[in-house]
C-alpha cells in the first residue's frame, strides 16, 4: 500500500492557478453562506450542543439503537442485512441485484458506497451504473472519484464539464453554459429511470423508533429513483442512527445551513416501508466503524452528518483540493477517519492542517476535529510513521527548543544566515515552508538582542 | 458467527461509557404573519405563492398559469386536470405530465417546505417526474418550524413522507444555481382552505 504523499498531490493542484483560485473562492462562498444561516438563529450553538449530546447518547447505545431499527424496519416490510466490511457489503448489493434480475441500477450520491468502492465492483459483475447526482455523475464519466463530498465536482470549471460530456454524452463540447449541461445531464439520466430495474440511495439518517431513513437531496434524483424501480437499496452506515423521529428536528434544521447555506435541502425524504409490490432493503454497514466506537480519543468523529462545513471552511482543503486527500473522506474529516482504515497509508494527512481549529468552530455535531488531528499525529510520530524528512526536523528543532542556549545560537546564525547565505541552501529539501513562499528578511538584531540592549537594565 | 452477531457484540463491547438522551427544549417565538414567513421561506428556495381570484375555478387557474400545458395529473379531487392519478397503473406512465397537482397536508413557515406523503401523491413519483408541481395548501395548516413539523403523526404512519422546497435544484457546477435539475422545474403553492375542514392539520389544535 503506498501512502498517499499529500503535500506533493497538492503541489499539482497548486499549479493549475485558475483552478485552484475558482476553488478557494467557491468552498469561502459556502462557508459564509453557512455564517449569515447559522448568525441568524439565536439558537444555533443550543443545537449544536443538542446535536452532538443527541450523537453521543445514541452511539454510546448503539447496539439497543440498531436492533430496534432492525426490528421496526423489518415490521414495516423492509429487509435488513447487515455488512462487516466493503466487500460483505457489495456482495449483498450484488446478490439483491441478481436475485431480481436486475442489470441498470439509478444511484443516488452516496459516501459510503464510494467508501466501499462498490461501483467497479458491480460494473465488473455485468451491472450497469447511473450515478444520477450531476456531480457525482461528472465525476463517473471522467472516471474519477468526487472531491468533496457534498459537491463532488467542485474542483471542476464549466469547460472540465463541457468537456467530459462532449466525450461521454454527446453534448456540444464548445457549450460551456451552465443551464445548458446541467438540461442535458438531465435529459440523458431521465430514461434510466424509467428503465432502471433497481434504485439505490444512501441515508443521512436512520430512525430506530419507526425503523424509517431519511435522505436529503436537491436535485430530485433520489426520489426519481426510489420512486420508480420495483427495487430500492440503500447503504447506510451503522453510525446514522437517530433514536425518535423528534431528533430528526435538531439535525434537519442544521444540515443544509452548514452544508450549503441553505434552510433546508430542497428535498428530505422519509422511507418507512416500501411501496405496496415492490422491495426495500436496507445494508447496514459496519466498515470499521465499531472498532473506531472503541478508540478513546477517536471515537467521537462517528458523530459526522457529512455535511463537509469542516472542508469548506480549511485553508489547507481550499488550497489543496479532495483529490490530494486519495482517499473517500477528505478535508479536516478525511483526516481524523482515514487513518482508522490504514494508518499507513494515510499518515501524511494529519499533517495537511494548520490547526487553526475552524473545523471544530463550525462542525454541527461538535466533533472536537484540530484537537483529533493533533492526536493522531501524536499517534503516528509514536508508531514511527513519520517521514524522514519531518522527523529529522522536529527532532533537531526539539533539541534546539528544549535549550535555551542552542536556541539563542540558531535564531542568531539562522538571522545571518538569511540574509548571505545563496538561495539553494535557504531553500533547501528541509525547509517546506519555503517551498510556496519566500522567506520573509531577517531583522537586525533578534528578539533577545534587542530585549538585552533595551530593558537589559530592568532586570 | 453471523455479520449481525458479529457486529452487535463489537459495537456493544466498543459502546463509551453511557451518555443521556437530552431533552429538546422548545425554540418558539411570536410569529406575526406564518403563511408570510411562509412564503417569504418558500421564494428563497426558488417556490412560489400564487393566490387564485376570489370564487374562481382552480382548474381554469392552473391552467392559465401553465397555458403550455398538454397533460394536467391531479391527485387532488378539488383539481380535474386532464388525467386523474387514480388511473395510473405504473408510476412510469407519469412520464409525460407537463404539470402535477397535490393537495399538501401542511406547511412549516420556518423553511417554506410542504409536507407530503403516499396518500397525498396517490402515485408518489408525480412529485418528481412532473414538470411542475402545484400545491394546495391551507394556510391555517402551518406549523412554525421544522420541530413541530417532527411532531407530525404522519411519520409514524406514512411509507413515503417528504419535505419538498421549491422545485429541484442543483448548483455542482461551479456554483451556478439552476432551477428544475432533475425533478419539478418549478412548485407553485396555492392557499385554498381544505374543503373538509376538520381534514386540516391545525397543530395549534393538537399541540
Amino acid at each position: 500500500m503506498t501512502r498517499v504523499d499529500h503535500a506533493e498531490a497538492s503541489s499539482k493542484f497548486i499549479e493549475a492557478k485558475d483552478h485552484a483560485d475558482f476553488h478557494d473562492k467557491r468552498l469561502w462562498d459556502l462557508r459564509k453562506k453557512r455564517d449569515s444561516e447559522s448568525e441568524a438563529m439565536p439558537e444555533w450553538e443550543t443545537l449544536r450542543t443538542l446535536a452532538s449530546a443527541i450523537k453521543e447518547h445514541t452511539l454510546t447505545h448503539l447496539g439497543d439503537y440498531l436492533e430496534e431499527f432492525e426490528r421496526n424496519a423489518t415490521a414495516n416490510g423492509m429487509v435488513v442485512h447487515w455488512a462487516r466490511d466493503a466487500a460483505e457489503h457489495n456482495q449483498i448489493v450484488h446478490e439483491i441485484l441478481e436475485q431480481h434480475g436486475a442489470t441498470t441500477l439509478v444511484k443516488s450520491k452516496s459516501m459510503l458506497t464510494d467508501e466501499c468502492e462498490m461501483r467497479p465492483f458491480l460494473e465488473n459483475r455485468g451491472i450497469e451504473i447511473i450515478e444520477t447526482d450531476l456531480g457525482e455523475r461528472i465525476q463517473q464519466l471522467d472516471d474519477e472519484p468526487p472531491s468533496h463530498i457534498v459537491v463532488p465536482a467542485v474542483h471542476k470549471l464549466r469547460g472540465d464539464v463541457a468537456e467530459v460530456f462532449g466525450r461521454t454524452i454527446g453534448t456540444d463540447a464548445a457549450n460551456t453554459d451552465v443551464p445548458y449541461l446541467a438540461e442535458s445531464q438531465r435529459r440523458h439520466t431521465r430514461p434510466y429511470y424509467l428503465k432502471a430495474q433497481a434504485a439505490m440511495t444512501g441515508a443521512n439518517f436512520a430512525i430506530a423508533e419507526t425503523g424509517s431513513f431519511v435522505v436529503c437531496t436537491n436535485e430530485g434524483n433520489a426520489d426519481l429513483g426510489a420512486n420508480l424501480p420495483p427495487l430500492h437499496i440503500a447503504s447506510i452506515g451503522i453510525e446514522k442512527l437517530l433514536p425518535k423521529v423528534e431528533h430528526l428536528g435538531v439535525f434537519v434544521r442544521m444540515l443544509s445551513r452548514s452544508a450549503l447555506g441553505s434552510p433546508i435541502t430542497q428535498i428530505t425524504s422519509h422511507f418507512r416501508a416500501p411501496r405496496p409490490g415492490t422491495e426495500m432493503h436496507v445494508v447496514l454497514v459496519d466498515n470499521g466503524r465499531s472498532e473506531r466506537l472503541g478508540m478513546d480519543d477517536f471515537w467521537y468523529s462517528l458523530k459526522c452528518i457529512r455535511c463537509g462545513a469542516c472542508m469548506n471552511t480549511c485553508p489547507v482543503y481550499r488550497r489543496s483540493g479532495g483529490l490530494s486527500y486519495g482517499s473517500t473522506y477528505s478535508g479536516p474529516i478525511g483526516v481524523i477517519i482515514d487513518p482508522t482504515f490504514n494508518l499507513r497509508k494515510y499518515s501524511s494527512l494529519p499533517f495537511a492542517s494548520t490547526l487553526n481549529g475552524s473545523c471544530t468552530s463550525v462542525c454541527p455535531v461538535k466533533i472536537n476535529i484540530h484537537e483529533q488531528i493533533y492526536k493522531w499525529r501524536q499517534v503516528i510520530a509514536e508508531r514511527h510513521q513519520l517521514p524522514m524528512v519531518k522527523k529529522e526536523a522536529m527532532r533537531v528543532a526539539g533539541k534546539v527548543l528544549a535549550s535555551p542556549k542552542l536556541y539563542r545560537a540558531a535564531v542568531e546564525a539562522a538571522a545571518a544566515g538569511l540574509d548571505h547565505l545563496p538561495r539553494f541552501l535557504v531553500y533547501n529539501p528541509f525547509n517546506a515552508w519555503g517551498r510556496q513562499r519566500e522567506v520573509p528578511s531577517a531583522p537586525a538584531s533578534t528578539f533577545r538582542q534587542w530585549y538585552v540592549t533595551n530593558r537589559g537594565a530592568e532586570r | 458467527m453471523n455479520s449481525r452477531s458479529h457486529i452487535l457484540a463489537r459495537v456493544r463491547r466498543n459502546q463509551p461509557a453511557w451518555r443521556t438522551l437530552p431533552e429538546i427544549p422548545s425554540f418558539d417565538r411570536p410569529l406575526a404573519d406564518p403563511w408570510a414567513a411562509f412564503a417569504t421561506a418558500l421564494a428563497r428556495m426558488g417556490g412560489s405563492v400564487a393566490v387564485p381570484p376570489e370564487g374562481g375555478a382552480l382548474d381554469a387557474f392552473i391552467c392559465a398559469r401553465f397555458p403550455q400545458a398538454r397533460v394536467i395529473c391531479s391527485a387532488t379531487p378539488e383539481v380535474a386536470g386532464t388525467r386523474a392519478v387514480a388511473t395510473v397503473r405504473d408510476p412510469a406512465e407519469l412520464d409525460d405530465v407537463d404539470v402535477g397537482v397535490v393537495r399538501a397536508v401542511f406547511g412549516v413557515a420556518e423553511t417554506g417546505s410542504v409536507w407530503l406523503s403516499e396518500r397525498e401523491f396517490g402515485v408518489n413519483v408525480l412529485g418528481f417526474l412532473s414538470q411542475h408541481l402545484v400545491v394546495l395548501l391551507d394556510p391555517r395548516s402551518l406549523v412554525p418550524d421544522l420541530h413541530h413539523a417532527y411532531r407530525h403523526p404522519g411519520f409514524l404512519e406514512a411509507r413515503y413522507a417528504v419535505f419538498m422546497t421549491g422545485p429541484s435544484a442543483t448548483a455542482d457546477i461551479e456554483g451556478v444555481l439552476v432551477r428544475g435539475a432533475q425533478g419539478i422545474r418549478t412548485m407553485t403553492v396555492i392557499p385554498v382552505a381544505a374543503a373538509d375542514a376538520s381534514s386540516a392539520y391545525q397543530p395549534g389544535r393538537t399541540a
